[in-house]
């Protein structure tokens, strides 16, 4: 909501500066989004005078005139069509500073003019350049334009929140200023309009529970070409309203003063009586803007005996609107509950000042005094003649004022601080609340009746809040909570996300946070077996579904760095991924949400450095660090195929047999797809499997030396190091202690079917030397083994 | 005897100018050896009348006590300088860079999260996570948001379905608690929230939240202050950071406030394009909770008061690190999470 400063003060005054009202404004919980100057400062523009008009020696077009700035007379050429002797204009004296130029003398077709007579546009007030802005008679000439026009003004703009509609017009933004200050607030001399004849439309309340209330009133014979005055445009101007015509302009002031929407028909092109009735649905409204609409069932219509004719409470229709050569109006100023107007207007994508302010609600007892102040401008304005104010109502219907019972004790429990009776009464009294003391009760309390317009007032907690934000939250005090202590869990059986993101940034691992929502298309390459979840309202079809993997964020987060020069990429994220499970249809329990963590390494191993291999990274990087990440220890990587992944370079894995996630190469094609450039390896593990620890139970470390025997054998290439393990963990014994596997060879010397696999054996008793013979004869074992079960050989 | 006083001076000639430690060894051998010349010399003694010998052994012994020092003495030296010459061989360039890995950095959503949920923790509030998709019920009804309710303008939601949704702020987890568990608690819920915004430098349809709770017999507007004021001195890490709460409205909280900081970019001087000259920055949202609220989630108003509050961890990211576009924060680029190691 925009408002002129001046506006505001014309109600209430108080001895504050802009910037303090404003501030003043904020701390009230209105908050002051912005305050602008009403126009550009003008200088040296005054009220002028045109003594006479003679055509120019030279142009057809252009006018030499005489113009008045009081004291002196100047000579001054002018184009404008409207320039005649005796009528008051703006005029710029030479040296004037009007928006962007500075006026100088000059010579126009060989005539010297002093100075420039200035339209509306020209002082930066309104679009109009059809001719001079032709000032009041009684304008005194000489005085200066700012003053006169009252452009020494600011625009101050809040930002109301849903609850304060009843600010959205100066009469709530002023009684909550004289509230503040503790002044009386200043409301425009309003009196009934008496009628001059007894035309009436009459009203039938069809839907009472959306249309309660409805005030309507004939007036005839309006000059719609009358010019609104000034005074009344520039309020308009400076709430953003343009003026159009005098019956717009007034409908439109009374909202922004009044803070009650009106709406204003043709009376000659209304058929019958008025119904606000619900729409049946798919009825046809071809509205003021000119859209056609089919009414959805639900909709508050206003209606005659040709159908409907209006949106209520957010639009007008175009059958009936007021036009040009209209001189019979019927007006209307009507109560639509918030409930009947709330969500509709978004429904059919139209924002309306009427709308906003309905479904949030507005006085429900204003609109007689709406009515009675608009037809009273208006006749001043555009002439006419009224009929009488009819107000149909259904008063059952109309909100009820709430009596809400307010206690002292919870005051105090609430805010933390005893306020005194004396000073809770007072603020119900500011506030034009009524109250009574509470007869039947112990305990302190009132019965607090809150006003028509202070509609949000329903409970307890309601006068709290007001309480609180007239003392002002900075007068409350500051205390720290009291509470019982309680421990919080600390479980040893599952490790932190924060450990294991520090793991990782130990590990070059950087973390990445990408959108939920991601390309439908580009996920699917990379897992076309997942459902993904749609959004209805997607921004882009780039964001168009939910991610059932957080690895396509982690490619896009990889190609734009390769993109930029770096190479070299570690990054991790941690982060939900949304699966549809089951065919039936989507709802809030057939969607899976897990949390994972997933890891993409490419480029080289190391940054680049004199000390530093130049090796890029493989499989095997990554592997290890999932190991250190996880624990080696119950962890199983079975080679297996998967989608996205390239076939060989791809594994599942499993900890404690339990499927954990999965691990490989980024298949070439899907690299393509997004761009990549350098083989990346991802891997992608479920979070919560992945925190799973156990409480350590520790072995006795034996005192006796150990013992490793290295020895090399040739197996086929088929055969894993997980088989090479097991065989040799089966049968070398109790002693073993370590088994390691330091070398694999392939190549030169060797059979290219087969590999050769270096293998450290360690032995150690826990209460004992143990004996080279008992060595030789396990590792005999264990040769025999390898040898029946792997076909492995001795090299 | 001129023969030991010559062999004396030639064999401290040899060692003076011996500069190898092998060839001082050498001389050792040469002079003091078994077959040495000084040892030699002892030899000779039997030829000389028996009463001479005393005096004669003593000045060879003397001579050999003297060459064996000055063997010794050189060895030292030269010794002490072979070793420093071998240090001065390996010496390094300890300014070069070191070897492999350096570290990755958290993202410094996550850094903010962590002293967030730090603090926190540290007054005993606990970190409950929830479902990020969301049903209409928890992120709206149960928060005093029933559809068509005007505030919902204020959540521009992503809708999966009529009724499921990406949750709008983290509050759900709020109300998913309060159902299930009895009070008195105290919570933070961290996460991730949505709203149909366009990323520009100051949005981002994707963004986190922090939202506290605390339900209790006595917690009042006053503790709520109390805990704010304190926690975000403690964030911006200046003790007289001035704290400002100004009414404002949220279905789910009465009264509301918002909270503001003196602007740490310019502390209130003015002419500030971070606080657009205010002077303040709007950092959270708090209040007591709605008794409606409380009741729609099974806890008896009456008895229990709550206090609530939610902030945004860009936002505080932006403020604390000087981060100046929001889109950074999905980007990745690691020459900016970089910075955060």
């Amino acid at each position: 909501m925009k408002f002129s400063e001046q506006w505001l003060r014309e109600w209430v005054n108080p001895p504050l500066s802009t910037q303090a009202l404003v501030s003043q404004i904020t701390m009230a919980g209105l908050e002051v989004d912005g305050v602008e100057p009403a126009a550009a400062i003008l200088s040296q523009v005054v009220v002028g005078e045109i003594l006479s008009a003679e055509p120019h020696p030279n142009a057809d077009k252009l006018k030499v005139c005489t113009v008045s700035s009081g004291p002196e007379s100047h000579q001054v050429v002018c184009g404008a069509p409207n320039a005649r002797p005796g009528i008051k204009v703006p005029f710029a004296l030479v040296g004037a500073k009007l928006d962007d130029f500075k006026i100088k003398k000059a010579k126009l077709r060989g005539v010297e003019s002093f100075g420039m007579l200035c339209s509306e546009r020209e002082l930066g007030l309104s679009e109009n350049h059809e001719g001079l802005m032709e000032l009041a008679a009684d304008a005194p000439v000489g005085a200066d334009i700012n003053g006169y026009l009252q452009l020494d003004d600011r625009i101050i703009e809040v930002d109301l929140t849903p609850n304060r509609s009843d600010c959205l017009g100066i009469i709530g933004l002023a009684r909550e200023t004289g509230l503040m200050n503790n002044l009386d607030v200043c409301m425009p001399d309003i009196q009934p309009v008496a009628a001059v004849h007894n035309d009436q439309v009459a009203v039938h309340l069809a839907a009472p529970e959306g249309c309660p209330r409805f005030v309507g009133r004939v007036v005839r014979g309006v000059n719609l070409t009358a010019a609104t005055p000034l005074w009344l445009t520039e309020k308009l101007r400076r709430s953003g309203i343009r003026s159009i015509d005098p019956v717009v302009d007034v409908t439109n002031y009374i909202m922004l003063e009044l803070n009650q929407p009106m709406h204003a028909y043709d009376l000659n092109r209304l058929t019958g009586d008025i119904t606000v009735r619900q729409s049946i649905g798919g009825e046809q409204l071809t509205l003021l803007n000119g859209s056609e609409t089919t009414l959805a069932a639900g909709t508050l219509l206003i209606t005659d005996a040709s159908g409907p004719i209006g949106m209520a409470g957010i639009m007008g229709g175009a059958s009936t609107a007021v036009q040009s050569d209209t001189q019979d109006i019927y007006l209307e100023a009507a109560f639509f509950a918030p409930i009947a107007i709330a969500g509709r207007a978004r429904a059919y994508a139209m924002h309306t000042d009427a709308g906003h302010r309905f479904e949030r609600g507005v006085d429900y007892e204003g609109q007689v005094r709406a009515m009675e102040r608009a037809t009273q401008l208006l006749l001043s304005i555009a002439g006419g003649h009224p009929g009488p104010l009819v107000d149909t109502v259904s008063e059952a219907d109309l909100p009820q004022a709430i009596e809400v019972r307010l206690r002292a004790a919870r005051v105090a429990r609430v805010l933390g601080m005893v306020i005194d009776d004396a000073d809770i009464e007072n603020i119900l009294k500011r506030l034009e609340f009524e109250f009574t003391v509470d007869p039947n009760s112990g305990d302190r309390a009132w019965l607090v009746q809150s006003p028509s317009h202070r509609f949000d007032i329903n409970i307890e907690a309601d006068l709290i809040e007001e309480i609180s934000r007239i003392i002002g939250y900075e007068a409350l005090p500051v205390t720290q909570p009291v509470a019982t202590l309680s421990m919080l869990e600390a479980t040893e059986t599952q490790s932190s996300d924060k450990r294991l993101k520090q793991r990782l940034i130990d590990r070059g691992y950087s973390e990445a946070i990408s959108y939920s929502f991601v390309d439908s298309e580009l996920q699917h390459r990379l897992l076309p077996d997942a459902i993904a979840v749609a959004l209805k309202n997607p921004l882009s079809s780039e964001m168009s579904v939910m991610r059932t993997t957080l690895v396509g964020g982690l490619l896009k987060a990889l190609v734009h760095n390769q993109n930029r020069q770096q190479s070299n990429v570690r990054l991790f994220e941690m982060g939900l991924v949304f699966h549809q499970q089951g065919e039936k249809a989507l709802s809030f329990d057939a969607i899976a949400q897990q949390e994972r963590l997933a890891l993409v390494l490419s480029g080289q191993r190391f940054p680049e450095g004199w000390a530093n291999t130049s090796d890029l990274v493989d499989f095997f990087d990554l592997k290890g660090d999932l190991e250190a990440l996880l624990g080696a220890q119950g962890l199983i990587f079975q080679a297996c195929e998967i989608s996205g992944l390239q076939i060989g370079q791809s594994a599942r894995i499993l900890k404690d047999n339990v499927p954990l996630g999965q691990i490989g190469l980024l298949e070439a094609s899907v690299a393509d797809q997004f761009d990549l450039r350098a083989p990346a390896y991802v891997a992608e593990i479920d979070l919560s499997l992945a925190l799973r620890q156990h409480v350590p139970t520790v072995q006795e470390v034996s005192k006796y030396p150990f013992v490793r025997r290295d020895i090399a054998i040739l197996v086929a290439r088929s055969v894993t190091a997980t088989a090479v393990r097991s065989v040799i963990e089966m049968s070398a014994g109790d002693a073993l202690l370590h088994l390691k596997l330091f070398d694999v060879y392939m190549g030169k010397g060797i059979d290219p079917n087969e590999k050769s696999v270096g293998l450290g054996l360690t032995f150690q008793h826990p209460s004992r030397t143990l004996t080279d013979e008992e060595i030789n004869t396990a590792m005999a074992e264990v040769v025999q083994a390898l040898a029946s079960q792997l076909q492995a050989q001795l090299r | 005897m001129s023969d030991l006083d010559a062999l004396r001076r030639e064999a401290l000639a040899a060692v003076a100018s011996a500069s190898e430690l092998a060839e001082i060894e050498a001389l050792r051998v040469q002079y003091l050896g078994k077959k040495g010349a000084i040892t030699g010399q002892l030899k000779t003694l039997g030829q000389l009348p028996e009463a001479d010998r005393p005096a004669a052994g003593a000045l060879i012994n003397q001579v050999k006590t003297e060459v064996e020092a000055a063997i010794n003495a050189r060895w030292q030296a030269q010794a002490a300088i072979a070793e420093a010459a071998k240090v001065e061989a390996s010496a390094i360039d300890v300014t070069l860079p070191g070897r492999g890995l350096q570290r990755g950095a958290l993202h410094p959503v996550s850094l903010v999260l962590e002293r967030i949920e730090q603090f926190f923790h540290s007054v005993g509030f606990e970190s409950v996570v929830g479902p990020e998709i969301e049903d209409d019920y928890h992120n709206f009804e149960a928060l005093n948001l029933p559809a068509h309710h005007p505030a919902r303008a204020m959540h521009d939601t992503f809708y999966l379905t009529d009724s499921v949704l990406l949750r709008t702020h983290t509050s759900p987890v709020q109300v998913r608690t309060m159902e299930s568990r009895e009070p008195p608690f105290r919570i933070i819920c961290p996460g991730k929230t949505y709203r149909v915004d366009p990323p520009d430098p100051s949005h981002l349809p994707m963004f986190h939240q922090v939202e506290g709770l605390m339900v209790d017999e006595h917690c009042s507007f006053a503790d709520l202050k109390g805990m704010i004021t304190e926690f975000l001195r403690v964030f911006f890490e200046r003790d007289d950071l001035k704290v400002r709460f100004r009414p404002s409205y949220f279905p789910f909280t009465e009264p509301s406030a918002e909270v503001d900081v003196q602007c740490v970019h310019c502390s209130g001087a003015g002419h500030c394009r971070v606080c657009s000259s205010t002077g303040w920055l709007e950092v959270m949202g708090s209040g007591m909770v709605h008794p409606r609220v409380l009741e729609m989630s099974g806890i008896d108003s009456e008895k229990y008061l709550g206090f609530a509050f939610g902030m945004g961890p860009e936002r505080l990211a932006m403020l604390r690190y000087g981060v100046s576009d929001m889109r950074h924060f999905v980007e990745n680029d690691l020459r900016f999470l970089e910075q955060f190691q």
